[in-house]
């Protein structure tokens, strides 16, 4: 408060005369979309292959609105004589997003990775009933879901990329040792590159591959 | 005949006035207040920056069921937007919008029009008290009291400019008007306009309506058109309060060139000009409070207008 009388009432009159010579940073949502967090938590997705219907989300909701029902199946035994399998089907994953209270637990308990946020969050329904997602529409959410984020430059890189890349090696090396089993007598000894390219596959073909192994070796 | 027709066609271009100019004024509150609080205003109504949001607006009213009130007393309840509209709408009538373009000349213009003027106040009076509603009752009072505080200095100010200029005349005032008036009469044009806003019970000198405490005063119980009648009759009042200020302080019709030919041009812009004003104090400035209000009529504005009566007098007396 200055001392010149009216200064208060020129104050407030300066103030919204400012206020609208800036322009406005209204966004107009339903024909411009918001700009969300890259991991923003709009609805749950859910990976249904991951899904070992472990039951632990459906038990750490404090909502219990993950509704799972399943069955099981006989594998029969891969080899003769082998004792007999059997594995857990899911019929049914829900979840009931008018009691989801959207805390991520489920997400955070999952130890398969079957549960993701996704940042969509237009599934606003007239019947609330509706808000029930069942497992295809749970499945349907994962097209949404973003990409992790990148790991630093120097760190190593995320456990699953590193066993999918193991599994392409093994695949690559089965493939060339096919190969070079037809081909043998032409392609190995001419081939420099050949045997250092097999080498850090060789560990885990060593059994598998044990049959193309010895002739790969032979001739070098 | 001639004559007839004449009047016929004055009156269809105030009527058409009536229609438009509040309208525009609608929608510039709409969207000089939103924009001063950070917001877009209307958007959609109409296509381009909701142009068409005050037409939306009346049509939603149109569809509205009128409510009377069981206890209310239903003729009076019924008749009551109209008082408060009709006197609005006879004041344009006398107020001039160029050199000799005014539906009716009168000798005794800004007498007539500050009288009839007075009247708007009965509607709303009407309207408190037929309501049966205690806050309609409160509301109603509270305007009627407003009314007389700031009745004073509304005749004192619109007095001393009828002194400088020596006639009652609205034509003749403006006519009368030259560039020095605006020192010479500022302080009756601010207490002039500061008392025509509190008549109007625009906020920030809401107190009748004051929604936070007696829900909306004497329109408590409106719904629908004639609520509408009632909002249509605030901004016809800003009008009116607008063009009486341009054409006793401002000069009317004078402009920068062309008075003659463009008179309505520049009394249009000035009444918009000061339609704005009057947007802005309701955005920048809270509610006074009752006793407030009152203090500020009768130890500020009356003794201000009074004294400006004063220097009128004075300088009138030296010049002559």
């Amino acid at each position: 408060m200055s001392g010149v009388p009216g200064s208060g009432l020129a104050r407030g009159l300066a103030v919204t005369l400012r206020t609208m010579s800036r322009p406005s940073i209204t966004r107009q949502y339903p024909d411009v979309k918001p700009d969300l967090p890259p991991r923003s938590r709009g609805v749950i997705a859910l990976f249904e292959e991951n899904c070992t219907v472990c039951m632990l989300c459906a038990r750490e909701c404090p909502d219990w609105c993950i509704y799972i029902e399943s069955h099981k199946e006989v594998v029969p035994a891969k080899e003769p004589g082998a004792r007999e399998r059997t594995r857990n089907m899911l019929d049914r994953f829900a979840i009931d997003f008018a009691l989801c209270m959207y805390c991520g637990i489920c997400i955070e308990v999952c130890p398969f990775d079957a549960l993701f946020w996704t940042p969509e969050f237009e599934y606003a329904e007239y019947d609330v009933g509706d808000l029930t997602h069942e497992k295809d529409r749970l499945r349907d959410w994962m097209w949404t879901v973003p990409a992790p984020p990148a790991v630093d430059p120097a760190a190593e890189q995320p456990k699953e990329l590193l066993a999918a890349e193991k599994a392409l090696d093994k695949a690559a090396t089965a493939r060339a040792a096919a190969s070079t089993s037809t081909s043998a007598e032409v392609a190995a000894p001419d081939d420099p590159t050949m045997p250092s390219s097999a080498e850090p596959a060789s560990e885990q073909a060593a059994e598998s591959d044990s049959a193309s192994a010895p002739e790969d070796g032979g001739p070098a | 005949m001639t004559t007839a027709l004449e009047v016929a066609a004055k009156l269809l271009v105030v009527l058409l006035v009536f229609l438009t100019v509040p309208l525009l004024v609608g929608q510039m509150e709409h969207k000089a207040m939103a924009h001063m609080q950070g917001r877009l205003g209307p958007m959609y109504a109409g296509g381009f920056h909701g142009w068409a949001q005050l037409v939306a607006d009346g049509v939603k009213f149109a569809q509205k069921e009128s409510v009377v009130p069981k206890a209310a007393d239903r003729r009076v309840f019924e008749l009551a937007p109209f008082v408060a509209l009709l006197p609005y709408l006879i004041v344009l009538i006398v107020i001039p919008v160029g050199p000799g373009q005014v539906a009716s000349s009168l000798d005794i213009g800004i007498f007539f029009a500050l009288a009839v003027v007075s009247v708007g106040i009965i509607g709303v009076l009407m309207a408190g008290w037929s309501s049966a509603n205690k806050y309609a009752l409160i509301g109603g009072v509270r305007a009627a009291a407003q009314l007389m505080a700031y009745e004073l200095p509304l005749v004192l100010a619109a007095a001393s400019a009828a002194m400088a200029a020596g006639t009652l005349s609205l034509s003749g005032i403006a006519t009368a008007w030259s560039w020095w008036w605006l020192p010479w009469q500022g302080v009756a044009a601010v207490v002039f306009f500061v008392a025509g806003m509190a008549e109007l019970r625009r906020p920030p000198f809401d107190m009748p309506y004051a929604d936070s405490e007696i829900i909306f005063g004497p329109l408590t119980e409106y719904t629908g058109l004639r609520f509408a009648l009632f909002l249509l009759s605030e901004y016809v009042g800003i009008v009116v309060l607008a063009a009486l200020t341009t054409v006793l302080f401002l000069g009317g019709w004078r402009g920068p060139f062309l008075d003659h030919q463009l008179g309505w041009l520049w009394t249009l812009i000035k009444v918009l000009g000061l339609s704005f004003l009057v947007i802005w104090a309701r955005v920048a400035y809270p509610r006074l409070r009752e006793d407030q209000l009152q203090k500020l009529a009768w130890t500020v504005l009356v003794p201000l207008s009074l004294l400006q009566v004063v220097v009128t007098a004075v300088v009138r007396v030296a010049t002559a």
